[in-house]
């Protein structure tokens, strides 16, 4: 297959890239004070436009012509490449991510086979062997060859800015976790305890929901049989969405995503309370605006996942046959857009409804709950496919699971933190704590 | 005095039931109510925000803001010159030049009274001090300036405010205005409110 260049398509991905994203993005800040405001008696900002709509366009403005202040203590290199980082992994994971409608890619079927199996052929000759095989079986049926498939594929706009990835969710997970790098660094090379703080936290809550994340969508490819996200909404458009077979891995997945993102209850990497601006204390001007960009972005990417991966995608509800054809095309468009809004204000509300998480208990949550949560859902996937069940039997499973779990954790014996026991015996009173060992008198 | 054994109530926390462990329906009575607090703001109008510009909050009576001079019923200034308030004020934002009263009802009044309105600290500890009710706290908040100096408020100035807050009906919870106290209505032959007392 030939890839083809067109430096327009490329300059128009580009603007949507970085002009409707970045713009999303800025109105999202403007959803986000709304929302806050209104969930606590407010009104929120309306000083600039009507409804306050014109505020993002002053903050970007504000952010512009401030001042960019670099501290002397800070290792330069890193500290500016810190939001790069941030906002460019951001930027790369919603590459692969369809935000409207979308036709899966052709699958290359090897039918030298019997019965006939998807292919990946590993050297030119068996690629080639495959394809005339393919041509045979194309010819007999009166059906299209691959070839004939894929470019139509190709003529088809997709709505995704790099179509026919077929490691999709991989790219978008990997390519999404690096942000972690943006955020270490940010915090390591401010040189100050509370970005380091801030960075270290940020670090390990990452990489614990990494691990849940990644195992409860597993459960969602066993079935699908693809990694491509074009494939998986097409595989919900026929079969039903995910999230009526395995509610518990949209759950989990769920709440890894506010973990992913930053969001509140899960926010303990700029946590204002504790470390007044986790990571980006020492940031100003556009290079901080370029770390909320990049947590936006990703708020946008992954509420995008999550409406791709449980939620039927672009279609409207299950079991719906949704138009073709431009109109159908915008109705999808829209639709798409109206699930990723109501995740996103989702995200927010929760955000006024439950309270940070103390660190133990972040941590807790992702390797004593989530993780078992998540094995438990994928075996369960597996014995289901392997014994060729009804794919249906994993709704009582996953919701059998979570109560087990929760009935399981009510009666572990419960170990709490506790304060560590001191065996001193008379101490000296006046001296510090730590002294007791050397200040022992009798 | 330590709390005795029968007054202590032991509380154990209750055992969360197989529900409330799943924490689910939690999150979800705790989802309602931000959505109802959210819905009432914006389509019930229950933000409890003042658009400040234009809308001026109705402040209590008993705000403290900036002071004025009370005049009393003839349109004279009501202060008798004691320097209670400025004795008072932990901010010694208050300077008075007394002079020999003009009037035979009081010894002294006041040449000069400046307050500097930026070294205050509005405690209200003036006006508690004023035998005479004569230093009193308004709602004005709203004090600006273009210099320190304009926001020195002289005699004149005091008494304009006491004029302007008359005028809107503004007047602080504590004004007995119009009646000068106690302190300042003396029988005439205890010979202490003659000017030449005052003098010595």
């Amino acid at each position: 297959m030939e890839l083809g260049f067109s430096f327009w398509i490329t300059l128009l991905f580009i603007a949507i890239m970085m002009g409707v994203l970045q713009g999303t993005c800025a109105y999202l800040i403007l959803a986000e004070r709304k929302i806050s405001a209104w969930a606590q008696d407010r009104l929120g900002p309306n000083r600039v436009g009507p409804w306050g709509l014109l505020q993002p366009i002053a903050d970007g403005i504000k952010f512009l012509l401030k001042e960019d202040i670099i501290p002397n203590h800070v290792d330069k290199l890193f500290y500016l490449l810190a939001p790069c980082i941030t906002v460019g992994t951001a930027l790369l994971a919603f590459a692969v991510v369809p935000f409207g409608p979308t036709t899966p890619p052709p699958v290359l079927v090897d039918y030298r086979q019997n019965p006939p199996q998807t292919a990946w052929p590993q050297t030119i000759e068996e690629e080639k062997a495959i394809l005339d095989a393919d041509h045979k079986h194309a010819e007999q049926t009166n059906d299209k060859t691959y070839e004939e498939k894929l470019k139509e594929y190709n003529d088809t706009i997709q709505f995704v800015i790099a179509p026919h990835v077929d490691i999709g969710i991989v790219f978008n997970f990997a390519i999404g976790s690096l942000a972690v790098y943006g955020v270490l660094l940010g915090g390591w090379s401010s040189n100050d305890k509370y970005s380091m703080l801030g960075g270290l936290r940020s670090s390990a809550q990452l990489i614990s929901y990494e691990i849940p994340m990644g195992l409860s969508v597993l459960g969602v490819l066993a079935v699908t049989g693809s990694l491509n996200l074009e494939t998986i909404i097409d595989y919900q458009v026929k079969h039903g969405w995910n999230v009526l077979y395995q509610p518990l891995a949209a759950l989990l997945f769920i709440t890894s995503v506010f973990a992913e993102c930053n969001r509140l209850p899960f926010d303990l990497p700029e946590a204002e309370q504790e470390l007044v601006g986790g990571y980006h204390t020492e940031y100003s001007a556009m290079k901080f605006a370029l770390f909320f960009l990049g947590e936006y972005t990703h708020m946008i990417t992954t509420s995008f996942l999550v409406a791709i991966m449980f939620f039927g995608g672009w279609q409207l509800l299950p079991g719906i046959a949704m138009p073709d054809g431009v109109g159908g095309a915008i109705l999808k468009l829209i639709v798409f857009a109206i699930k990723m809004a109501l995740f996103i204000i989702f995200f927010m509300l929760i955000r006024w409804t439950l309270p940070r998480f103390r660190f133990d208990q972040l941590m807790g949550l992702s390797w004593k709950v989530l993780l078992p949560l998540a094995l438990v859902n994928v075996v369960c996937v597996i014995v289901i496919k392997q014994l060729h069940l009804s794919d249906w039997l994993l709704l009582p499973l996953s919701i059998a699971t979570l109560f087990i779990v929760a009935g399981f954790a009510l009666y572990m014996p419960q170990q709490r933190p506790r304060a560590p026991v001191r065996v001193a015996g008379h101490v000296a009173s006046g001296l510090p704590a730590v002294l007791h060992d050397e200040a022992v008198i009798d | 005095m330590p709390i005795a054994e029968n007054e202590v109530k032991w509380v154990t926390v209750p055992k969360a039931g197989l529900l409330e462990q799943l924490y689910l329906p939690a999150i979800f009575q705790g989802l309602q109510t931000t959505v109802r607090h959210a819905t009432k703001t914006l389509f019930g109008g229950g933000a409890v925000t003042q658009q400040f510009p234009e809308v001026e909050p109705k402040l209590p009576p008993n705000y403290r803001g900036v002071h004025r001079l009370n005049r009393d019923e003839q349109g004279r200034v009501k202060c008798v010159a004691c320097y209670m308030c400025s004795t008072a004020c932990p901010a010694h934002c208050i300077d008075i030049v007394a002079a020999p009263s003009p009037w035979p009802d009081r010894e002294k009044y006041p040449e000069t009274f400046v307050i500097d309105e930026l070294r205050c600290i509005y405690c209200g500890m003036c006006e508690q001090a004023c035998p005479v009710d004569a230093i009193e706290l308004t709602t004005l908040y709203d004090l600006s300036g273009f210099s320190r100096e304009a926001l020195m408020f002289d005699k004149e100035k005091l008494l304009s405010v006491f004029d302007e807050t008359v005028k809107a009906g503004t007047d602080p919870i504590r004004t007995r205005s119009g009646r000068l106290s106690v302190a300042s209505e003396l029988p005439a032959d205890t010979g202490l409110t003659s000017s030449s007392s005052a003098q010595s």
